[in-house]
């Protein structure tokens, strides 16, 4: 007559068929568990897509965020060069000797000369302001130095635009800069706002999980006593509960990572126009696979222990006084 | 050994009501008792704690050997495996056919498939339900519904019997044969204890009975020949 379980004790002396007999157990309750959810389908949809919609919303700002994060860095080189425009009233002969003035510094790497000529023709090829430019008198822009620094740092590059602006003949100086660093500081408080958004809308799904739970575990309160009765462990009523959340968290998961490939697939054709007009090659991809596979994990964290607090909370309540 | 041991044994719940009073009570290992009263008198109650579904408000209990007073809940499991347990109602899983139901206390015990269904069969074949395995309890009659039950009970081959009023609900014949199960498994050591009021049955058996009212144990009986 062999015994299934000494009376203490978990694991000390178990027979190796205990494990067998374990492993059996955990594969019955995760079919019988997802069994329980297709046999409600609808139900369970509206929990996992409730579950999904939660953790898309700031899957797909961290998608948005990251793809411009991706974009602005692409920008940086062109980003720390300094405009340098030179007086109406200077002519091309100053503009070449302010070229090697400006070459010499040991903090520039290269100085390109857009000559006001030059420059109006461009910009007039690319405004389509013909018409209008023509009937101007005399050309509006200046001489055009572009400068390469050598340095990276915003503040490097902003005493090099000072040093610059100094210099006789330059009428004013443009750090292409600033408006990337604002661009940047942006995209962290998006980064941010999405960490902000997992944080918060990882509690709902930790509520929505439990609440179905709480009624799994509410509808099957006689099942629950019954099989406690005759000898299950906590872990043994928990565990099918745990299964349930799991495959929650799974489904939700999994479902997000859907909804925001199709809402990246619903945007790209309009963002690639919008990219051609901006002469960008830049294109929305899909869910990056860590965010993807963040989005599953967390949901599947979630749904357990969603389900570990509820099936705590019944436990503790029926326990024997 | 006894398998059941109370040494002043008191329960009161919040409400101040005393269930059970000083109760002293001995079962020895392989002995059959039946513990009677009025309804209220605290049978149920010491099922209870017995089984450890409620804990005692005073006094010492032991239970297969150890020291169940003040058991810590983690252990409550693994004790309960050693009892097995009958109801006046059954309490069977209604959505799971006769056979799952029965191996349900060896499902929880973690034992492997080809094992559970030799014990299942076996247990079934003791109660004489060996065809109806694959039957929904909703589908059985009241005794055999209480077969299931007792089935089980004893599929873990348990030390202990406990059994509430099981034949609450049945007429004098298959009470009879209920009974006549209960006989059979103790003979082959199981101890058993039931509570019932049916006390022409109880006659008729001529075992030793444990009578309590208002929470108090009165004098025993003594055992006679059936």
């Amino acid at each position: 007559m062999s015994r299934a379980t000494p009376a203490r004790g978990a694991s000390r002396g178990m027979p190796r068929d205990f494990l067998r007999g374990r492993l059996d157990q955990h594969r019955d309750e995760a079919k019988d568990s997802l069994r329980r959810l297709v046999a409600a389908p609808l139900s369970s949809l509206l929990t996992a897509a409730v579950i999904a919609i939660a953790l898309a919303l700031p899957a797909a700002l961290q998608t948005l965020v990251e793809t411009a994060s991706g974009v602005a860095a692409g920008w940086d080189r062109e980003a720390s060069r300094i405009s340098v425009f030179m007086g109406l009233d200077r002519d091309r002969a100053s503009a070449r000797e302010l070229v090697g003035r400006i070459e010499g510094r040991a903090d520039v790497i290269a100085v390109r000369l857009i000559p006001r000529d030059e420059a109006l023709e461009e910009f007039r090829e690319q405004s389509g302001l013909e018409t209008a430019l023509d009937s101007l008198e005399e050309n509006p822009l200046p001489h055009t130095l572009v400068v390469q620094p050598t340095a990276s740092s915003p503040g490097a590059i902003s005493r090099l635009g000072e040093d610059l602006g100094r210099l006789d003949g330059v009428d004013r100086v443009r750090l292409d800069r600033a408006w990337l660093e604002r661009l940047q500081a942006l995209l962290a408080t998006g980064e941010r706002l999405a960490l902000l958004l997992f944080g918060l809308l990882g509690v709902g799904v930790l509520l929505i999980v439990g609440n179905t739970i709480r009624l799994a575990i509410a509808s099957r309160r006689e099942e629950i006593a019954i099989t406690q009765l005759i000898g299950a462990t906590d872990a043994f009523i928990r565990r099918p509960f745990l299964y349930m959340g799991l495959w929650y968290g799974l489904f939700g998961g999994l479902l997000a990572v859907v909804l925001v490939n199709t809402g990246l697939l619903l945007l790209r054709a309009p963002v690639d126009h919008l990219a051609a007009l901006y002469d960008s090659t830049f294109t929305l991809n899909w869910l990056p696979m860590d965010i993807a596979a963040a989005t599953v994990g967390l949901g599947v964290l979630l749904g357990l222990a969603g389900a570990w607090f509820e099936v705590g909370r019944h436990l503790r309540a029926t326990a024997p006084r | 050994m006894a398998v059941v041991e109370l040494h002043h044994v008191f329960k009161r719940y919040p409400e101040g009501h005393e269930a059970l009073r000083d109760i002293n009570l001995t079962l020895e290992a392989g002995e059959m008792a039946f513990l009677t009263g009025h309804s209220g008198a605290g049978k149920s109650t010491l099922l209870k704690l017995i089984a450890l579904m409620e804990r005692p408000s005073q006094g010492q209990m032991f239970v297969t050997g150890r020291n169940v007073t003040k058991v810590r809940r983690r252990q409550i499991p693994f004790l309960r495996r050693r009892v097995g347990m009958i109801f006046q109602d059954h309490r069977l899983l209604f959505d799971r056919d006769v056979y799952t139901n029965v191996a349900l206390p060896l499902i929880i015990a973690g034992f492997r498939r080809q094992e559970v269904g030799r014990r299942v069969r076996a247990a079934l074949d003791m109660v004489g339900l060996l065809d109806k395995e694959q039957r929904y309890p909703i589908t059985l009659s009241g005794g055999e519904a209480q077969r299931v039950g007792i089935a089980r009970a004893v599929v873990n081959k348990p030390d202990l019997l406990l059994a509430d009023e099981p034949t609450g609900n049945l007429d004098p014949a298959l009470s009879r044969e209920i009974m006549g199960l209960f006989e059979q498994f103790n003979q082959v050591g199981v101890a058993t204890l039931i509570a019932t009021h049916d006390l022409d049955l109880i006659g008729q058996l001529g075992r030793r009975t444990l009578s309590l009212r208002e929470g108090r144990l009165l004098g025993e009986r003594a055992e006679v020949p059936a």
